[in-house]
């Protein structure tokens, strides 16, 4: 089993929504979709789906031309960011609602939906109208829904975005243990890094309608073939700066900061991408470049605290573990770790992970 | 919590206390008034309890009004309803289209109520209307000034052309308002054209409804100036719905506490039917 995008390329009027593009989803795999708002996601999803027409290129499922084939005939299932329920069935209904026009018997669509509401924890609310229930318990239900049915394709549209924190975290939680197991393809859309990380499987990032990079989750976050991919998967921002290498010896444009690399790349002017992580106020790994900076902003954000700071010309954003706050302007020590800066060349593609 | 105590707050409501008493409080006070005396000239009134309100509800005359407006009502509620979802289930969903739709639509009614009757009663003269005349001339014997079955059609033609658009209006605005994702999941589930319908569309749409069927139901309640203009009540009296009856009796033969009594029962009759259908309508909705 497996799904591909050959050469599919979206346009409405005049403007470009999805540029040419070629993917192939494997059986069994969870895909994550990672953009901003307005990359492209729910798009290339519709189309995957067949909701939505390519204006040119094909989609082939089993190596079948799926392409302008009604979606009704493609045994997929979605699940959307606002919360889809048939407002006056109960949510046993609504959990059926898939089965029925199928034709399922009665006693194994009872069955089925007995099994999935208890895995997403909704076997006391069965006899609930949606409007009753709590954000999270109709989510839950909208992907009890999409579950099923035992679809080939399962497609996600940022399903935890309108979720309350907790809910958000309780959920996210539960959907690899949900996938498991299941004889299909899964494709999730999520404008959160972390999201995409702690899914695991494969990651594209998106950018404006093209993608950018895909591959497995942790490589594509560890080697960003480029600097917009890495910008993608990475929150908070990721810190740019460009320097210029001669011989083992590096520096910042910007001010004489040095750090020897092994890099083994001809001499010039090269920009760097360091995630926030590492810059920190304790020393991590064998390669570290102290600097001096000067407090902006300090913040803390879960057991982790954020503080922006300007060092030499150049304002950088660090994230440590650990909860403390620092006061505008006061000075401090930090480590950068030079073994994970990421080395991008003029024109932003990847030159070699350092 | 404490609450802080201010009466200085009573400022900002006295104002609207003082303009809702002269606007509806004190007018309805004196249709009390009168609904329980016997009124003479001169300011001489005289207490008479509750006849009026007896005559009334055991006048033969006030159950007919009564049935004919009820009848009225119920068939342009029946017409109305289901033709305005129906036109907002065709209307276009973007484009040029949907304001020319749109401003169309609202065009009957920017019509102020007395021209619509006078529009309609030059539209429907047998001789000279474009409507009577063209009736006529296909051979229909009709004739809305003389017979009562004609004199019905057009008062509740000019009704369904007058107020429909209302009913369109509220449930395209409802149809809008609904998500993409509910059309896409239900195409997901290949669910009829029927079922979405049924299941998402209408429970969709039950609020805006609901409002819609109040409004057209009061309106339609309290209908005076158009059928006054258009049959004035008749022929004879086949059209002399509720208001139009309480207008003869009051101004017509001056019989004010009788008709101050009409008015009240009028008034309790209007507000009991919308009240049970609201409650009924928003029983299961949220409480929040």
């Amino acid at each position: 089993m497996s799904l591909e995008l050959k050469n599919v390329e979206k346009k409405i009027g005049l403007d470009t929504h999805i540029y040419p593009t070629n993917l192939k989803l494997e059986k069994n795999t969870i895909n994550i979709l990672l953009g901003s708002t307005l990359a492209g996601k729910t798009t290339l999803m519709q189309i995957m789906a067949g909701l939505d027409k390519p204006t040119s290129g094909e989609i082939w499922f089993n190596n079948e031309n799926v392409t302008g084939m009604k979606v009704q005939k493609r045994n997929v299932s979605m699940v959307y960011q606002q919360f889809i329920n048939y407002p006056n069935l109960t949510v046993y209904d609504n959990i059926a609602s898939p089965l029925k026009i199928t034709g399922v018997s009665s006693d194994e669509t009872k069955k089925r939906v007995g099994k999935v509401a208890e895995l997403l924890k909704l076997s006391g609310m069965l006899n609930k109208k949606p409007n009753e229930l709590s954000g999270g318990q109709q989510q839950r239900t909208a992907l009890a829904r999409a579950l099923v049915k035992d679809s080939d394709l399962i497609l996600l549209d940022e399903p935890l975005a309108n979720l309350d924190f907790k809910l958000r975290e309780e959920l996210r939680e539960e959907l690899p243990k949900l996938f498991e197991n299941r004889d299909c393809i899964v494709v999730y859309a999520t404008t959160e890094p972390s999201e995409a990380l702690l899914l695991g499987g494969n990651t594209a990032t998106l950018q404006e309608g093209k993608i950018i990079q895909y591959g497995k989750t942790l490589d594509t976050y560890n080697k960003p073939n480029s600097l917009v991919s890495a910008q993608v998967f990475s929150d908070p921002p990721m810190n740019i700066a460009k320097i210029k290498k001669s011989g083992d010896q590096c520096s910042f444009l910007q001010n004489d900061i040095q750090w020897k690399t092994n890099l083994n790349i001809k001499d010039g002017e090269y920009k760097i991408g360091i995630r926030p992580h590492n810059i920190t106020t304790y020393k991590e790994g064998n390669n570290t470049l102290e600097i001096k900076g000067k407090v902006l902003i300090s913040e803390i954000s879960g057991s982790e605290s954020l503080i922006h700071f300007t060092n030499g010309n150049l304002n950088w954003v660090s994230l440590s573990n650990g909860v403390f706050q620092k006061n505008v302007g006061d000075e401090m020590n930090l480590y950068m770790n030079t073994d994970e800066f990421v080395y991008f060349d003029q024109n932003e593609r990847l030159v070699s992970n350092g | 919590m404490n609450k802080t105590v201010n009466q200085k707050a009573w400022f900002f409501v006295i104002p609207v206390f003082v303009l809702v008493a002269f606007n509806a409080i004190i007018p309805l006070m004196t249709v009390v008034n009168y609904a329980f005396q016997e009124t003479f000239g001169n300011n001489v009134f005289m207490w008479e309890g509750t006849r009026w309100f007896k005559q009334i509800m055991l006048s033969e005359r006030f159950h007919a009004s009564l049935g004919r407006q009820f009848l009225f009502t119920f068939i342009i509620l029946f017409i109305q309803i289901p033709l305005g979802i129906a036109i907002a289930l065709t209307m276009p969903k973007e484009g040029i289209g949907v304001p020319i739709c749109l401003v169309l639509m609202s065009m009957p009614l920017l019509i102020p109520w007395n021209v619509v009757g006078a529009m309609w009663n030059i539209f429907a003269l047998p001789d000279i209307g474009f409507l009577g005349h063209s009736l006529n001339a296909l051979g229909f014997d009709y004739n809305f000034t003389q017979q009562i079955g004609d004199a019905w059609f057009t008062t509740i033609l000019m009704d369904v052309w007058h107020w429909t658009s209302l009913v369109v209006l509220l449930s395209y605005a409802g149809l809008r308002s609904i998500q993409p994702a509910y059309y896409q999941a239900a195409e997901i589930d290949g669910a009829s054209r029927w079922a979405i319908f049924t299941k998402i569309e209408l429970p969709k749409m039950k609020k805006v409804l609901t409002i819609a069927i109040l409004l057209r139901f009061m309106d339609s309640f309290m209908i005076y100036t158009e059928p006054f203009v258009l049959t004035g009540g008749g022929p004879g009296n086949a059209t002399a719905f509720l208001s139009i009856d309480l207008v003869k009796m009051a101004l017509g033969q001056f019989d004010l506490g009788p008709a101050a009594a009409m008015s009240l029962i009028y008034f309790f009759i209007v507000l009991l039917v919308c009240w049970v259908f609201y409650t009924l309508m928003m029983r299961n909705e949220e409480k929040s």
